[in-house]
């Protein structure tokens, strides 16, 4: 099975330069806006995207991003809806990979069969569930990899050269380095850390590994695409688009705009790795 | 339920299932960690040094046995069954948690671990794992929802003075959920020095079994005192259930006899058809926390906010083992509003001068339903799982509000 993450990641690959990876929460402030952002982001540089799936109770995540998924439910967003945003992205836009994250509970509400091929009709090509280690395999990574969607598993510090196997042994699409111990919004790791951190892995799998948590600006960006196949970045968009709103929370004629300028920017930093290292 | 195992006692399995539920449902950064505290735990387990070092502790600092007490006044005036209170309020810091704390910073002590975090919700678990931080020089930190830190505060008054740290939680429903939230974000952050000292039979595994054994002197206690007093078994079993470490730690050496039947009381809140906190009643499957288990969620698998008048059982979800035991059959779950606590916590406190922890008060009011039918042979042990002290300021408050009316 060949995802459009694969063949994304593998003509970049081609191209000499990394991914960048975008990480916005489906419905965030509403759907319409949300479904507006999604659809600026290929235009403005994003080459994968990550869209988060809103839940109540986001333990691995830090204040901006907690906050997104609730103001995502408080404007009725439900993991249906987020179906039909990525269907409604689908319209125009066939190339672009596009990954849910999030935690476990609705899909498992949703019920593991009926979501993973509604997901998959939807457009869906790879899912990351952050609280659903190896050792859980059985209740949606095989089934998951049954139904042609990758299962991108979270490598972090603590995983060690024992643990690696295990980690890697049923991930597909590429393998996300979380660059520290911690959650999101947390502060990065150095480019040097992570270029080793990143050879460790490399050493046990094929895979292309991206890596996330800590990243926000175009430098920041440039550093760590020099030392893996991409670059994600969440919690700096989710700010941009947190600061673009009214009073009352809501989407001003600016929201769009704020997320999509800084996406350009960072994925000009991403594109200047590779540059650079020429 | 179609097939009986063979024994009750027997989960969880090596992969922390009781059942269906249970797991180890963490973010990867966590799961080495995990690893490394089920082996630590097992070897602590079958380590006679370990046990012995708890034993002195379990005696000389919590100050066990905790005695088994025949509540005459209570059962005259119930006129049914005869009923004793286990005296889990007499231990230090006031209530069962210590049971488990103890249990965890042994533990942590041997994983080398120097930093302790802990949630919290009515503030006895806090209070606990501050006093052992206290008393073996360890670092501790507690997290509690904003809501509780406001309606406890006595006890965040004796945490900060027993050198822990409170930190008031205020994302989510600012409750126990949001503060075991945030102490799991902490853990993710600080994973290399610090030890998680969960309050409850919850989490992921190995936590509801490590709890469930440090908390099953109860029950141990209570079937040597009852041989004692009355030359045999009790005939029924009543615990309150937040989490359900208590009610867990009274049932779990009593699984397996068949003639005594085993009740656990949840919190009704307002009333079942309104807010409340009973998971299994009103709740059904889900993963949270690192287990699966009965919750309280809407049509798209959101957590709901749970309510009681006790910040204790004000948590969404209840321990996978007593999910097990709910679909089993083997354990009858019940429930009790605010109303019937608050009425058998003044019941208490006037006929047999112990003032019940709210949480406690909940068992005591499926007890006041429950004794009256059954015959005055029949002996009932109910756990007082700890005082009411940290509950007289918001007791207080709402009788005189209503005096005022
Ligand atoms: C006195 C008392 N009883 C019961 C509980 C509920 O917890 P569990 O169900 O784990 O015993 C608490 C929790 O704070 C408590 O303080």
């Amino acid at each position: 099975m060949t995802t459009r993450i694969d063949t994304r990641l593998a003509d970049l690959h081609k191209q000499g330069r990394a991914a960048f990876v975008t990480f916005l929460m489906a419905g965030d402030p509403d759907p319409a806006t949300s479904l507006a952002i999604i659809k600026a982001l290929p235009q403005a540089g994003a080459d994968i995207i990550e869209i988060g799936m809103p839940f109540t109770d986001p333990m691995a995540d830090g204040p901006a991003i907690q906050a997104a998924g609730l103001r995502a439910l408080k404007g009725g967003m439900t993991l249906h809806k987020t179906l039909d945003l990525v269907r409604g992205f689908r319209k125009g836009d066939d190339a672009t990979p596009i990954v849910l994250m999030g935690y476990y509970n609705p899909i498992y509400i949703y019920g593991v069969e009926a979501f993973l091929a509604d997901a998959k009709t939807a457009g869906v090509d790879g899912l990351i569930i952050v609280d659903l280690p190896p050792e859980e395999d059985d209740e949606l990574c095989l089934p998951a990899m049954k139904a042609g969607l990758n299962f991108i598993r979270l490598a972090t510090p603590t995983t060690d050269d024992k643990r690696l196997p295990a980690v890697l042994a049923n991930t597909s699409g590429f393998v996300y380095y979380v660059s520290i111990t911690g959650i999101t919004g947390s502060a990065a790791a150095n480019a040097t850390q992570v270029g080793e951190a990143v050879a460790r892995i490399k050493r046990h799998t094929s895979l292309p590994v991206c890596v996330g948590f800590g990243i926000r600006t175009p430098d920041m960006a440039r550093d760590i695409a020099r030392a893996a196949d991409g670059a994600v970045v969440g919690t700096a968009l989710v700010d941009a688009l947190a600061k673009s709103l009214n009073a009352e929370g809501r989407a001003t004629p600016s929201t769009v705009k704020a997320v999509a300028d800084l996406t350009a920017a960072l994925a000009q930093g991403v594109r200047g790795a590779a540059q650079a290292a020429e | 339920m179609n097939s009986r195992p063979n024994s009750f006692r027997s989960g969880p399995d090596e992969r922390g299932h009781f059942g269906m539920f249970g797991g180890r449902f963490v973010a990867e950064t966590l799961m080495p960690l995990i690893l490394d505290l089920e082996k630590a735990y097992a070897e602590a387990k079958a380590d006679p040094a370990f046990q012995r070092e708890m034993n002195g502790y379990l005696k000389d600092y919590v100050g066990r046995p905790s005695p088994l007490y025949f509540a005459q006044r209570l059962t005259e005036h119930l006129g049914g069954a005869k009923i004793y209170l286990k005296r889990e309020e007499l231990n230090h810091t006031g209530s069962h948690k210590v049971n488990n704390v103890l249990g965890q910073i042994m533990v942590a002590r041997r994983m080398g671990k120097k930093r302790i975090i802990a949630e919290t919700g009515a503030g006895q678990h806090g209070v606990a794992t501050a006093t052992l931080c206290a008393r073996f020089g360890l670092d501790c930190v507690v997290y509690m929802g904003a809501v509780d830190v406001a309606r406890q505060e006595p006890n965040v008054i004796r945490m900060e003075m027993l050198g822990a740290k409170v930190v008031p939680v205020q994302s989510g429903t600012r409750t126990l959920k949001d503060a075991m939230n945030e102490a799991l974000r902490d853990w993710v952050t600080n994973v290399h020095d610090t030890f998680y000292c969960i309050g409850t039979v919850a989490g992921p595994h190995p936590y509801p079994m490590m709890v469930r054994d440090f908390q099953s002197i109860i029950g141990h206690e209570t079937r040597a005192q009852m041989m004692e007093a009355e030359g045999r078994l009790p005939d029924s079993l009543i615990a309150c259930i937040g989490g359900g470490s208590n009610a867990m730690g009274l049932f779990h050496p009593f699984l397996d006899d068949p003639s005594v039947e085993i009740f656990g009381v949840e919190a009704a809140g307002h009333g079942l058809d309104k807010l409340h906190a009973a998971s299994l009643t009103g709740g059904r499957p889900g993963v949270l926390h690192g287990n699966r288990t009965y919750l309280l969620m809407d049509a798209d698998g959101q957590i709901q906010d749970a309510h009681s008048i006790s910040a204790g059982l004000d948590y969404p979800g209840i321990g996978p083992e007593h999910s097990w035991l709910h679909e089993t059959g083997r354990v009858t779950y019940l429930s009790a509003t605010d109303e019937e606590a608050l009425a058998a916590f003044q019941l208490l406190s006037r006929l047999e001068g112990i003032i019940p922890a709210l949480e406690s008060a909940h068992a005591i009011a499926r007890v006041i339903e429950l004794a009256p039918k059954r015959p005055s042979d029949h002996l009932m042990v109910v756990n007082l799982s700890g005082r009411g002290d940290k509950d007289v300021p918001q007791v207080g408050d709402i009788l005189k509000g209503r005096k005022a009316k």
